[in-house]
């Protein structure tokens, strides 16, 4: 087996004994970005430098003895969203193209002191505003399994990155399925943790109330491991829990024998549902009985208003949080302007791209006076019963089952002229974010053209462990998540 | 009609710092005067992907606050952004409380022309400071200091229970002893740590109906409030006598020319679009704290001037300098308790003596070199006849300077008065004998001599006699 195609526990392992050097497995990964990257697309930036001293710096460690976890020397990638002392952070758009981050975001320091070389700053839609990648500032990011298809978004670069073999493992941000939903897409393992369990401090906000940050991988183990590294608490975030994470690959094993899983009815009976999807959430269920899991039905009466509810709450507190780029301190401030208004005018004009304009308008609509009671304030009332179905589902049972997308990939240019179509894609992965709930999207088949397919589990407040264990079931019984994209020869 | 003719309606906005020692969300210090920009940090720099952590130092000064303005503290209190583009505000929205402030429901007394007036607190809440924009730095440009992004303020604001000028003038001093009092605010305007916006109205005399308000910013003194508020009065009425009507509006107070003039209208108001902060979790009060912070709440200055002019027997004059200043009262009491004489003889040395070398010596009660034991010794000493009030002046200005004891310092100077009566009546024999001819004309009747021999008598004791017994010796001596 190629290095490249080791997962990152497999890795660690035999960088810990010595069997493979972490520079060795940096040089890998970087050839695999020479080889396949031009076509994928899916990094902003390769930091070769960078990664090589953080592997040579493993390497040390390992000699002398001092590895700092099971991860150490495993080279991971960021979506372009996490701020990294030294190193540009665009948020994929030009207004931040110029900015070079002044200090390095509480996860990016998590993972240096997990010792992972960090390859480079991955491609996502203009400030995770998106399910396709296609609203990057700079170029879309290919699908790995076809690439005439995208690889969803916003966390498109992480996730075909790590499908494509070119990093191990990456971190995403999901504000409405912007992990799950790449993750489905391109066959790779995507967990949105509980909100507030991992750092939102140094990631760029698009909707503070429901950003996550999360794990991409390519199996549920490292999903776990690298949950663990980053899920601590931060008092630079008031809204991270104090609470000490649990040992998440303490029970990973332990099957999902005499656990009750949810089936949302609500969910199932989505029209538009693609055929294919369908068939293999399906049998990713039964598969679940058959290892004496019970399957429940189960009721989220108000999903269909998750949408509405969703792009009222997101867009107005991304109306706020966009504000300070205004062209006075950093990033780009465009020339020509007249006055102080025009200076504005004209730097948010050419500094945002289409989407994020539009979701400007559509939030600072939602709050304006007049408007509030209306929109702003409905939105949240029905986020609180949004919440309580789940609150209902989780009395009967341990964790709910869905598909985490309507469709497999679509292809790239499909979508971008209908932006409700685009909405669509997150039908499924919104109610969990409103909620605050941890989901994750686990492998679960293939289309008749190759495309992947992919399961959510969606668990309880803090439930990572569970929902892990029970992704981790299924993972165990095929070999989906060691099947590579045809990316040919290069 | 006049202005006589109609009633001026006043509420005020108080913009106060809190004397924290960091900025309310980051580790920034607030120390005032520093190079431009040198107290920032990524998240009062307003970068991408900051958040807030709120500094507890904060609430607890805003919680004294409300609690002595007589405020009920909310125990669940809610931060929300206020939405607006300027380059002085790095996020593009400030970070404040809007419908659930931490205070509301209080009130403030004042001094009003007929008696004592209630002028009722409607709110007080947290926000963050923004920065200042330089405009004259040449070059064309402006340019921004963000030292004051993040520093604490609250916000109090007063129902419109002000009838006068002069009432919003006194419920500011009122307001900013408060503060200063409680350790909370420096109480200075210059620096900008104490602001006032003013909304005004007018309605005629006797009306319920009250008129259109106008806001009023950018009041930077005392004096200027007042001014602002009677231009703004006046102008008002002269509109609603011309037949014109008062436009809803923000206007500025222009303290060169001593006037206001329209900055925005109605129209141009700003939409904050206030909503919920979701960086920061709601601000709960923990379970028990406001109680212990109204017990550690120190006497405030209303209930100190009742009970400094009750218990010492001041007059109002002499009470209103003392309880000016915490430190200074705090420094009475502690040395008429050690003194235990006439209240008001210790009094004359405050208001006299002890702000005379403190403004000389340009130096606080805090740095004071001696303690109020040493002041009331002072006292005895001059009470005792051992020292002279002019000699007495003399020992203080050393005792301030150096902390000595009053006693040591009498001494070494040769300040102390002669009490014995048989040295004085040595002298006076002495003068007398000297003096064979004044005496005579005292004897036939010149009696301002006495003057004269008195003086003759001080000098042969080089000044340290008794002035009481050098004058009886002389009189028992000259036969009167």
């Amino acid at each position: 087996m190629e290095l490249t195609e080791l997962s990152m526990l497999e890795l660690g392992k035999k960088l810990g004994s010595g069997e493979l050097s972490s520079v060795e497995a940096v040089r890998a990964s970087l050839e695999r970005v020479d080889r396949f990257d031009g076509r994928v697309k899916a990094f902003l930036r390769v930091d070769r430098e960078g990664a090589l001293a953080q592997a040579e710096a493993s390497d040390r460690r390992r000699k002398e003895g001092r590895r700092s976890g099971p991860l150490d020397g495993v080279p991971v990638g960021l979506k372009d969203l996490f701020l990294t002392e030294g190193l540009p952070t665009t948020a994929g758009s030009r207004i931040l193209e110029s900015f070079v981050a002044p200090y390095d975001a509480t996860v990016v320091k998590l993972l240096k002191t997990a010792g992972t070389p960090i390859l480079g700053k991955l491609n996502m839609d203009e400030f995770a505003m998106g399910s396709s990648t296609e609203n990057s500032a700079f170029f879309p990011t290919r699908n790995p399994w076809n690439l005439e298809t995208s690889p969803g978004g916003s966390s498109g670069g992480s996730a075909a990155a790590v499908a494509a073999r070119m990093v191990f493992g990456a971190l995403g941000t999901d504000t409405g399925g912007s992990i799950r939903q790449p993750a489905a897409l391109t066959g790779t393992v995507g967990l949105k943790p509980t909100y507030g369990r991992v750092s939102r401090f140094g990631v760029v906000a698009f909707a503070s109330s429901l950003d996550q940050v999360g794990p991409m991988t390519r199996t549920v183990a490292d999903c776990a491991a690298l949950l663990q590294a980053i899920a601590v608490p931060d008092p630079r975030d008031s809204t991270s829990t104090p609470v000490k994470a649990p040992d998440y690959l303490a029970e990973l094993e332990a099957g999902v024998k005499g656990l009750k899983l949810g089936l949302p009815r609500e969910y199932f009976e989505l029209p538009g549902m693609n055929a294919e999807v369908r068939t293999a959430v399906e049998g990713a269920t039964r598969a679940l009985e058959k290892l004496g899991a019970q399957l429940v039905p189960v009721s989220l009466p108000h999903t269909k208003y998750a949408l509405a509810t969703y792009y009222l709450v997101a867009p107005a507190e991304a109306s706020s949080n966009l504000a300070r780029y205004d062209g006075v301190r950093y990033g780009l401030r465009a020339a020509g302007g007249q006055n102080l208004l025009s200076m504005y005018g004209r730097t948010r004009d050419q500094g945002f791209g289409l989407e994020v304009k539009r979701r400007i308008m559509l939030g600072t609509y939602a709050l304006s006076a007049g408007y509030y009671d209306a929109y702003y304030l409905k939105a949240q009332k029905v986020r609180t019963l949004i919440k309580r179905d789940f609150e209902e589902a989780f009395r009967s049972v341990d964790a709910v089952l869905s598909p985490t997308s309507p469709t497999a990939a679509f292809r790239i240019g499909e979508k971008v002229s209908d932006p409700l179509a685009m909405y669509l894609n997150d039908v499924f992965t919104l109610p969990c974010n409103l909620a605050g709930l941890p989901g994750l999207n686990v492998p679960c088949g293939f289309t008749a053209a190759g495309l992947p397919i992919g399961l959510q589990v969606l668990g309880k407040a803090w439930d990572e462990a569970r929902v892990l264990r029970i992704a981790r079931a299924f993972e165990r019984e095929h070999d989906l998540h060691r099947r590579v994209p045809p990316l040919g020869k290069a | 009609m006049s202005v006589s003719d109609f009633q001026p309606v006043i509420g005020l906005e108080v913009h106060a710092q809190l004397l924290t020692r960091s900025k309310i969300f980051c580790g920034c210090s607030t120390e005032f005067g520093a190079a431009p920009n040198a107290h920032t940090c990524a998240v009062c720099l307003g970068m991408p992907g900051v958040l807030p952590v709120l500094n507890e130092k904060v609430v607890e000064f805003a919680v004294r606050t409300g609690l002595a303005l007589g405020c009920k503290i909310n125990p669940v209190s809610i931060w929300a952004r206020k939405n607006y583009f300027y380059p002085d505000l790095p996020k593009g929205y400030q970070i404040s409380q809007y419908d659930q402030p931490l205070c509301e429901h209080g009130a403030l007394e004042i001094e009003a022309e007929d008696g004592v007036r209630r002028v009722r607190i409607r709110r007080i809440h947290l926000e963050e400071d923004a920065g200042k924009n330089v405009h004259d730095a040449g070059g064309g440009e402006s340019l921004v200091d963000l030292n004051r992004s993040g520093v604490p303020l609250v916000e109090i604001v007063s129902d419109p229970d002000i009838r006068s000028s002069a009432e919003a003038g006194e419920y500011l001093k009122a307001l900013r002893d408060i503060l200063v009092y409680l350790g909370v605010n420096d109480g200075n305007l210059e620096e900008g740590s104490f602001r006032c916006d003013a909304n005004v109205s007018v309605m005629p005399k006797g009306s319920s109906q009250l008129g259109q308000r106008v806001e009023l910013k950018n009041i930077n003194s005392f004096r200027f409030v007042q001014k602002a508020i009677d231009y703004e009065i006046g102008r008002q009425v002269e509109v609603i006598e011309s037949g014109g009507k008062i436009a809803q509006e923000t206007r500025l107070f222009d303290a060169v020319r001593g006037e206001t003039r329209s900055m925005r209208s109605k129209e141009e108001a700003h939409d904050y679009r206030y909503f919920p902060e979701p960086d920061l979790p709601p601000l709960r009060m923990p379970e028990g704290y406001v109680e212990r912070i109204a017990r550690e709440l120190p006497e405030l200055p209303r209930a100190k001037l009742q009970r400094f002019t009750a218990s010492y027997g001041l007059p109002a004059y002499d009470v209103k300098i003392l309880v000016g200043d915490r430190e200074l009262a705090d420094l009475f009491e502690k040395t008429q308790a050690a003194y235990g004489g006439p209240a008001k003889k210790l009094s004359n040395w405050f208001s006299g003596e002890l702000l005379r070398m403190l403004k000389e010596e340009s130096t606080g009660i805090r740095a004071l070199r001696f303690s109020p034991a040493q002041f009331a010794a002072l006292l005895k000493l001059v009470d005792g006849g051992e020292l002279s009030n002019n000699a007495a002046k003399d020992v203080f200005a050393e005792m301030f300077r150096t902390g000595r004891d009053p006693k040591d310092i009498a001494g070494q100077k040769g300040l102390v008065q002669v009490q014995d009566t048989g040295a004085v009546e040595a002298a006076v024999d002495a003068v007398l004998a000297a003096n064979a001819g004044e005496v005579e004309k005292y004897r036939a009747g010149k009696k301002q001599v006495f003057g004269f021999l008195v003086g003759q008598v001080m000098r042969a004791m080089k000044g340290k006699g008794n002035p009481a017994l050098v004058n009886a010796a002389l009189k028992a001596k000259l036969g009167d």
